[in-house]
């Protein structure tokens, strides 16, 4: 008897490793082929300066599926975290800062008006990400029924609705579709609790606040749970990439191989069937079937090829938007800056700029129109605060997720990099002065770096645009959302596929069920 | 090209225009893609016993036209239609079938091989949205070329003479569906043996500039031989005696539909011949072959019906008068001298020999009349005349 051909994952990224963790512990050969010198993808810790090390791409933890966490015993395999329960510290040019802590909203310039409403939308956008959260895990519905067990899962996501409740349930069907600008302006009376609570509604989407389904982004955002408590936000200690080595020991302990540094340029189609993948030009390796961790653009159209797909299906892979908007700023300092009225013992939770929703919206102006804003929006996390080893004695590593930055900018971006970065810095400036005197290294990452380093089309780091045109049973694509492609033998078990982006492995987890032949 | 004041007219018309009209005694014209077409010259009888006794002239230059080159073109053919384009051999032409994601037809037409991997492909609905989506992933150049291309199809046992007259020394030498191209003028003349009759026939393509001057020729050439232009309502009374399909008729184009269940795959025309599964991946493969397995939904048959009576738009029952079907093209054929039709019916009906029936309505001086009328299956074209296939073609 021929040796059993092995499971070839294309892609060591937080979701190929849950997949080939899942599918070698169900006694599965299987082979892991990633790109790059190291696993993890874009959850990845790496030193960008000498001494300073930094979460690459994804800097904080909020959407790891728990059950995943539990199953493959990630605890014990070295995952812990820093932090947990950061809270979101928004700050202003107008006065102290405000502070979002749980169900609660501390600040000078915060009325009972709003310290009340916020406990009401805080509850009632947790019920509803709850609600999304538990289709996380499940394959999404089929929309075309061709017999009754396509049907169930369908029956279960409107069983799942309904449970909501009545009021809730109307309340979800009329957001969750919204801007998120006019849901808030309805809410609060605050500029800066309206501007960070619209964060979460835009980051890493090519949405400004008055875009429609921004509602919808706020509550994947925070669809997350950590320790029983949802939306939580949280420091991986060691960084992103400490999730990323607990998945492959995870992967590696139930059996599977890992090969770093080999990059797959061709599905190989035989007879109509995905049988293996070649790896550069070398030879071919031959497989049971193939899955891949890359973004469905360049799963389908360039390692597969449109021509082993239907036409219209390739051009609706095709069609995937998938142009990133966000850009990854890591500055080494020689101290803690010291940012407008923040406490020292704040400086270490989520600081945001997003004074207000007119700003956000006018920071996202220019990139429909291919440029950078002037004046962009910022996530910044300070790791190093909890935990030292990430930088030289006394000094600070800055993590920040800046946008907008569109991938295409118009020029380019290797003649618009540096205007974006002193942009940038000004921005910073105004809100941390003095922090430019503590800069001593700096990388900015744009969609074109995330691109090339990370191998995600349009340097979108959830794979395509997470909006309710590419959700669920859309996501990538109409007719391939239950992670089995049309090509027989190849699946996906990315980002790009159900429920989405964020370091969260129910991609990864819901794939190998499909391989597998469970629902 | 058109020219950049087109849009003063709604309606274009074709390279023949000036000779067409002139002919056209009933001033009886209909819109094909948006081109100006006769219905009928002078007598639709008359005109079809052209195509059947002498030889027919049709205006078919609105046909769409794509010339599709470049390294990947045989790549980009096979995987757009459901046949194997490697066997049409360069100076051949092939009918064909592309389906969409489905399998469901999207239009039917001819690949003609003009010279290694350059091919232009024939169709009556425009097709260019499609064959640029197809294009994602192969290095082909697709050009829309129907106003750069005229043409009219010769049909009729007195064809080939006309042509010879014309001066095409050798065309009775062409196979069916073979392509040749001869001088004309300062330009090409390219000759297919290709047409939508049924009878012996050809189909002569040409710059639009030399369009007159080839109807003129033509005419001389064939005054003899009972030359006539003939419309369209005469040519499909023809295309029906032949069993051919078309567009909106047998079947609703995939791309127009919007009910799932009202499209056919090239099964359910009963063209399963088109259908290759021994080559690469094509467009509707995978549904195709899921269909192949499960069994197909319908089936188009032909039709002899009982009385002369034609079972226009009829439905058709099985003998326990369940409605099984409709009828898709109906006429009296004046060759088979028999009432016959095209339908679509609901698998498993349909074997050659089977018995059904169609229930036609007919007004008798403004009385409306229904009869059930006995149906036999047949499984060959109404009419299907040797000299269609022989070669050399008779000289008549």
């Amino acid at each position: 008897m021929t040796e059993r051909l092995p499971i070839v994952i294309i892609g060591a990224g937080h979701n190929g490793l849950v997949c080939a963790a899942y599918l070698a512990r169900a006694g599965r050969k299987v082979l892991i082929l990633e790109a790059g010198t190291r696993i993890g993808g874009a959850a990845i810790t790496r030193e960008f300066a000498p001494g300073y090390k930094v979460s690459a791409v994804a800097h904080l933890l909020h959407l790891l599926d728990p059950t995943i966490a539990k199953e493959l015993g990630l605890a014990s395999r070295g995952l812990s975290f820093s932090k947990t329960a950061l809270r979101t510290v928004a700050l202003s040019m107008q006065g102290s800062p405000l502070i979002i802590s749980g169900h609660e909203v501390l600040g000078a310039g915060i009325s009972a008006a709003d310290r009340s409403a916020f406990g009401l939308y805080h509850a009632r956008m947790q019920k509803f990400s709850k609600f999304i959260a538990r289709q996380h895990g499940r394959v999404p519905p089929r929309l075309a029924f061709s017999s009754w067990r396509d049907a169930l899962p369908a029956a279960a996501l409107g069983l799942d609705l309904r449970r909501l409740g009545k009021r809730d349930m109307r309340e979800f069907l009329r957001v969750a579709t919204m801007n998120i600008y006019d849901v808030l302006e309805d809410t609060f009376e605050s500029p800066v609790l309206k501007g960070a609570l619209a964060l979460d509604g835009v980051l890493g989407a090519k949405l400004g606040p008055r875009s429609g389904n921004t509602v919808y982004g706020a509550l994947y955002r925070n669809s997350g749970s950590l320790e029983g408590q949802g939306g939580v936000f949280a420091l991986p200690r060691g960084g992103m990439g400490a999730v990323s080595d607990a998945l492959a020991s995870a992967a590696r302990e139930a059996g599977a191989e890992i090969r770093c540094g080999s990059m797959v340029s061709q599905i190989i189609v035989k007879d109509g069937r995905a049988a293996g993948v070649r790896v550069d030009q070398g030879p071919e390796i031959a497989a049971e079937c193939v899955v891949s961790n890359a973004d469905p653009r360049t799963t389908l159209l360039q390692l597969l090829g449109a021509r082993h797909l239907e036409a219209e299906f390739a051009r609706r892979v095709q069609h995937l938007r998938t142009a990133g908007n966000a850009a990854k700023l890591h500055l080494a300092l020689s101290g803690a800056p010291e940012f407008r009225g923040v406490e020292r013992a704040q400086l270490g939770e989520r600081l945001l700029i997003a004074p207000d929703l007119a700003y956000i919206e006018r920071a996202f102006n220019p990139a429909k129109y291919g440029e950078f804003s002037a004046e962009p929006v910022f996530e910044i996390t300070l790791p190093s605060l909890h935990e030292p080893g990430l930088a030289p004695p006394g000094h600070q590593v800055l993590s920040a997720i800046v946008q907008y930055a569109p991938y295409g900018l118009k020029g380019g971006w290797a003649e618009g990099k540096a205007a974006f970065l002193s942009a940038i810095m000004a921005v910073l400036e105004q809100y941390a002065p003095g922090i430019g005197q503590l800069v001593l290294h700096t990388e900015l990452l744009t969609p074109e770096d995330l691109e090339q380093q990370f191998h995600m089309a349009g340097g979108h780091w959830h794979h395509g645009e997470l909006a309710l045109d590419q959700f669920m049973m859309l996501r990538p694509v109409p007719g391939a959302a239950q992670y089995a492609m049309p090509v027989e033998g190849l699946y996906l078990c990315g980002a790009g596929c159900h429920p989405g982006g964020g370091v969260m492995g129910s991609a990864g987890r819901n794939a190998s069920r499909v391989v597998l032949g469970k629902r | 090209m058109l020219s950049r004041d087109h849009f003063h007219r709604a309606v274009c018309e074709t390279p023949f225009h000036a000779r067409t009209s002139a002919l056209n005694q009933l001033n009886l014209w209909h819109r094909w893609r948006d081109h100006t077409v006769a219905d009928a010259y002078f007598d639709v009888g008359m005109e079809y016993n052209a195509i059947r006794n002498s030889c027919a002239v049709f205006d078919l230059s609105p046909m769409t036209k794509h010339l599709i080159s470049g390294p990947d073109a045989l790549a980009y053919m096979n995987r757009l239609v459901t046949r194997d384009v490697a066997k049409i051999k360069p100076g051949r032409v092939g009918y064909c079938l592309w389906c969409d994601d489905a399998g469901q037809v999207i239009d039917d037409g001819t690949i003609f091989h003009l010279n290694e991997g350059v091919y232009r492909l024939c169709s009556q609905e425009r097709q260019l949205d499609w064959l640029l989506c197809s294009a994602l992933g192969f290095d082909v150049k697709i050009l829309e070329e129907t106003s750069e291309v005229a043409g009219l199809a010769v049909q009729g046992p007195t064809s080939c003479a006309v042509l010879k007259r014309l001066g095409l020394a050798g065309v009775e030498t062409m196979t069916p569906f073979a392509l040749r191209t001869y001088p004309f003028g300062n330009t090409d003349l390219m000759v297919s043996r290709t047409g939508y009759t049924g009878d012996l026939g050809y189909e002569l393509w040409i710059d639009p500039n030399q369009a007159l001057a080839l109807w003129d020729q033509l005419f001389a050439a064939g005054h003899d031989h009972g030359i006539r232009a003939i419309g369209t309502l005469a040519l499909e009374m023809s295309r029906v005696e032949a069993g051919f399909i078309q567009a909106g008729v047998e079947f609703l184009p995939a791309d127009r539909a919007v009910r799932a269940d009202r499209t056919r795959s090239p099964f359910e025309l009963d063209l399963g011949r088109l259908v290759d599964f021994s080559k690469a991946n094509f467009t509707g493969r995978r549904a195709l072959w899921a269909e192949k397995q499960r069994g197909s939904r319908y089936r188009l048959v032909r039709l002899d019906v009982e009385g002369n009576k034609p079972a226009k738009d009829a439905y058709i029952y099985d003998p326990q008068r369940k409605n099984i079907g409709v009828v898709t093209s109906s006429m009296w054929s004046p060759a088979a001298k028999a009432s016959i039709a095209l339908a679509s019916v609901q698998m498993p009906w349909g074997k050659p020999g089977e018995e059904l029936f169609a229930e036609i309505f007919y007004q008798n001086e403004l009385k409306w009349n229904r009869f059930m009328a006995r149906c036999r299956v047949v499984d060959s074209a109404f009419y299907d005349p040797a000299r269609r296939r022989l070669t050399p073609a008779p000289d008549l």
